[in-house]
This record gives C-alpha cells, structure tokens and sequence, in this order.
C-alpha cells in the first residue's frame, strides 16, 4: 500500500503570534515550529496501515528549507521518505497544485491530510487535490479501516456523523478520531537516528500561481479585565449578561 | 453577473448560517449593483424555498436529485449552473467544506474561507478573515477573476425584510463515488457551530452524573453543550461535544466555561466568542485572563444557583 502524508509545518499553539513587515507577514522569529496537530493523526494511521498491510508512507510538504526539521520529525515518527516541494505556499490553491502536479506522476493508494492547518486555518488543501487529480474526497474523518481495496470511514457532518464507503485510490482529511490521541506516535532515539539517513528529496515547482493574496494580519482588539463577581451574588451575573453584555 | 449562494439545507429547511450567507451574498450584490440567485440541494418544500425571498434572494434553483453530502455531484452542478458569474458565496460548514475547494478548482476561484466581513472595496475583494486559530484577522485579497466566499458561521448579521423569489426546479441526477452506509444525527438538539450561547464544561464536573445541572442550565439559555478535551477523552461525553484546537471551533455570542482551567489549546478554539464567563474555584485559572465576567466559585454551588435565577426571570 502506497500511502502519502500531506504535513505541514506550523507554529506550537503555545506561541506568541507576531506580524512584521508593516504586519504583512508572520513573524517567525523565536517561534517553534511543529507537525499540524490534525496530520499527527493522519501520519500515525499510516504508520499503523503500513504495519498491517505493508508498503510505504511517504510524506510531503510543500515549502523552503526551512520546514525540513519538521519533516525530520515526520521521519523519525517512522514514515520511509520525504518530499518537499521547493517553493513558499502562497494560498491554499498554490500548495495544493503544487502537491498534485507532484503526486500524479506516482501510484497511490490513499493521501491523507489534515482537515486544516492551525495555523491559516483554511482547510481548502485536501478538496483542491482531490479535484486536481480527480479522486473522492472524505473531508473530517473519524474513523478509517481498509478492506481489500475499499476504504470504510466515519466522517463529522453538521449535527452528526455518517459512515460512508469509497474505492481507493481516495484523499482523506483527517482529525482526532482517526487514531486515540493516546495512540499518536512520538520519536524514540532509533528513530531519531534512521531518520538522519532516510531520503528526503526536494523538488522544483512547475510553477507557483495563487488566486488569493495576503494582505496585511491585525491582532483582535485586546479584551477589557475580567469582571469578577461573588460567587454569593449569582443575580448580578444574570443581570450583567442581560443589560450589560446583553447576550442573553 | 449574478452573486451566488448555496442555500444549504438539512432535513428540508434552511438554519441561521444559510440565512447568515444569503445576507452576506445579497449585501455583496448591493454593493456590486446585481441580484442573487441561490442554488439548493436535495428536497426543500416550496414554502420553505420562498422563504429566501425575505433575506433578498431574486431566484433560487433547486436540485432536488442532488445531495449535498456528494460533493463530487454538488460541485459539479454547481459549476453547471454559473453562467457569467463571478461570486460564490457559502457558509463554512462541513459540507462547503468539501464542496467549495473542488468548485474553485472547476472555476479557478480563489477561494476564502472563515471570512468575518464585507468586502472593503466593490472594485476588488477584499474581506477580513479568522487565522492562526482566531489568534490574528487577516485581510486578504482576491486575485483571479472568479471567487468563493465562505463565511464563518455566527460572524454576520442576518438581514430580514419581505420579498419575493421565484423558483426554478434542475431535475439533474448524478452520483459520486462515495457510498453513505449510515447516519448518526443528534437532531433535537441546538447545532454547536451555529449556537448563539454555549454551555462548556470540564474536569472541574467529576463525573458525567453531573452533567444534568449543565444540560438543565443549556436548555433554560436556548444553549448548546460543550466540554473541554479531557472530558471527551475519558469518555464522559462524546467527541462531537470537545471544543478545542483539536475538537470543534466554535464563536457563539455567549461561552460560558465551567470548570474549565482554559489551557490554551481550548482557548484557541473558543476565543472568537464574543462574550466569556468563566466560573472556577481556581482563581488562578487562565481562562479568568480570557474571560468578560468570572466568578471564583464552585460549580456545584454556582450553577444550581444560575438555574434558580433564570427561571424567576422567564
């Protein structure tokens, strides 16, 4: 089985988040960097597909050197190989062609990406391929087994979840769910060794075309004190949030 | 040059985010001097289909053989149905979600989700949108000649007058290649991405026995339920209730957090609300530096109160 991880590389959650350039870009400076949360689930279900079906996880990421120690990471949490697409994403358009112009010329089983990034918080990259390259797509996936060359998942919709089958090859979007989060894979020092010397190839883009373009960050407007209220005088709550707050 | 909006529908009508869109699509058309034409998926009974004339919706197309959980299908007709226009406008649910990214494919659109605003400019669009998990607003611009909106559910202001719509009927039939097996709905209950007041709880709580207090204090609010990871974690509620970074976002006008400390991984995924109380007996609690109101206190002697309070005042 032949399976592809999309990952990309965001800041902590943990981190201040800063703007420079006349706050027309994301201040990197001083921040850690770390796998997206939701493709740690993707890259741990492939982890666990390969070892019962065998094949390869490779994994892939479009953008400069810099995002290399992440994919270091990825390597070392056990995935065989890792490609990287040479080129600063510019929208969710410009990443996702950039991935399928790559991915078409392999065979592939499945693709799994996050639902979103945590960072631009889009979640338009996984649609966008699997149009490119004309596959089905399960969008905020809880749930994947495989049988044969069926995929069964469990995907959220609105109000609930349904169960839905499809053929592979497929791209999923995956989230908590597709694995425990107590199942979630973390480097151990074998791996952290092996991934040294495991491949990581770079590509060229064909071209880098975005439809959107980043304009300039602001910073939601910074929220008043806390009011405190005894917790001997419930009404005057009530009230705040009836005639102050008026939200209820 | 009509502005288009998918009117999303569920079991037959329409909910407040497809109302929120068709504002948001019909003051774009205000703005652009043109109309706006809806498209719905799947069967939406006539009476409810005229209702979208009242939020400024000229014509509205319905695809009664089209359903919306088969993006494939939904885009493809979509993009059938288009014409000269050059706006899409969704409301950023699960099903936008995996409809909007193939149709800007099939248009070459750039596609904008989470948006928070209007378009500053008529000339050009651009809008405000939500980023680093509402940690920063970001303005962005569209470049191509075709664009999709998606908006955040809860961030625009339905705009109600009386109108008229005419309705046109498209009897294509298609079908993608997934396959729906089953569905789990938890109807009844009040949306938790569309709820306008939200009731969370956490580990403060102790055990699932006493989420009764929170369900009472929910349906007396016209609230959703909500819990904090390590309560869906062990299992105490289901999965669809953890709002988080790796749960649910969520941007009600009214979050009340009991019992939650507000680490910053829940906050990333609340912190677009616009009114926060947090009740805890920690006064150290983080989510007191995120909070409008707090109250240090013990949920178990706080809550039954607020329920007291609320029903003298209905």
């Amino acid at each position: 089985m032949n399976i592809v991880v999309c990952i990309s590389s965001v800041p902590d959650t943990t981190s201040k988040i800063n703007f420079t350039d006349n706050n027309s870009k994301f201040d990197s400076n001083g921040v850690q960097f770390v796998i997206n949360p939701y493709d740690e689930f993707g890259l741990t279900k492939a982890m666990m597909l390969k070892e019962k079906y065998g094949g390869n996880v490779t994994v892939i990421t479009v953008g400069d050197i810099s995002v290399e120690p992440v994919m270091r990471k990825a390597l070392a949490i056990g995935a065989d190989n890792a490609v990287r697409i040479n080129t600063s994403p510019l929208d969710s358009y410009s990443t996702a062609s950039a991935i399928a112009n790559y991915l078409k010329e392999n065979e592939i089983d499945l693709i799994i990406a996050g639902k979103e990034s945590s960072d631009y918080n889009g979640g338009a990259v996984p649609g966008m391929i699997a149009e490119l390259m004309n596959l089905p797509f399960i969008n905020a996936c809880i749930g994947l087994e495989i049988e044969n060359n069926t995929a069964r998942l469990i995907r959220e919709i609105d109000g609930g979840q349904e169960k839905v089958s499809t053929n592979l090859p497929c791209i999923i979007g995956g989230q908590k769910g597709l694995v425990n989060e107590s199942d979630l894979r973390i480097p151990n020092m074998r791996g952290i060794m092996q991934a040294r010397s495991k491949p990581l190839d770079v590509i060229e883009p064909e071209s880098n075309e975005n439809l959107v373009e980043s304009n300039i960050f602001e910073k939601p407007d910074a929220k008043n004190a806390c009011k405190l209220i005894d917790a001997n005088n419930v009404s005057e709550l009530i009230s705040l949030l009836q005639n102050e707050a008026k939200v209820i | 040059m009509s502005i288009l909006v998918y009117t999303e529908s569920w079991n037959g009508s329409f909910r407040k985010s497809t109302f929120e869109a068709v504002s948001y699509a019909s003051e774009t058309a205000k703005l652009l001097s043109t109309d706006v034409v809806a498209i719905s998926l799947g069967n939406v009974p006539n009476e409810e289909l005229e209702k979208l004339g009242n939020y400024g919706v000229n014509k509205v197309i319905s695809c009664e053989k089209i359903n919306k959980e088969d993006a494939e299908s939904a885009a493809e007709i979509m993009h059938n149905l288009i014409n000269d226009s050059n706006i899409f406008i969704f409301s950023n649910t699960y099903s936008a979600k995996m409809i909007a990214p193939r149709l800007s494919i099939k248009m070459k659109a750039g596609l904008i989700t989470n948006i928070i605003s209007l378009s500053e400019d008529s000339s050009l669009l651009k809008v405000k949108r939500k980023a680093f998990s509402s940690k920063a607003i970001e303005t962005v611009v569209v470049k191509s000649e075709k664009a999709i909106l998606s908006i955040a559910p809860n961030s625009f202001k339905v705009i109600e007058n009386s109108g008229m719509c005419e309705i046109t009927k498209n009897d294509t039939i298609k079908t993608g290649r997934i396959t729906v097996e089953g569905q789990e709905t938890s109807s009844g209950k009040i949306s938790l991405s569309e709820a306008e007041i939200v009731v969370s709880a956490g580990r403060g709580l102790k055990g699932p026995e006493n989420w009764t207090m929170i369900e009472e204090l929910a349906d007396l609010l016209g609230a959703a339920t909500a819990c904090s990871k390590p309560v869906s974690d062990i299992g105490w509620r289901p999965h669809s209730e953890h709002v988080g970074q790796t749960g649910k976002v969520v941007a009600p006008n009214l979050y009340i957090a009991i019992g939650i400390s507000g680490a910053i991984q829940h906050l990333a995924g609340v912190n677009s609300s616009k009114i926060m109380v947090a009740i805890n007996t920690d006064p150290e609690a983080p989510f007191f530096k995120a909070a409008n109101y707090g109250i240090v206190g013990d949920a178990f002697d706080v809550i039954p109160k607020m329920i007291e309070e609320l029903k003298k005042t209905k």
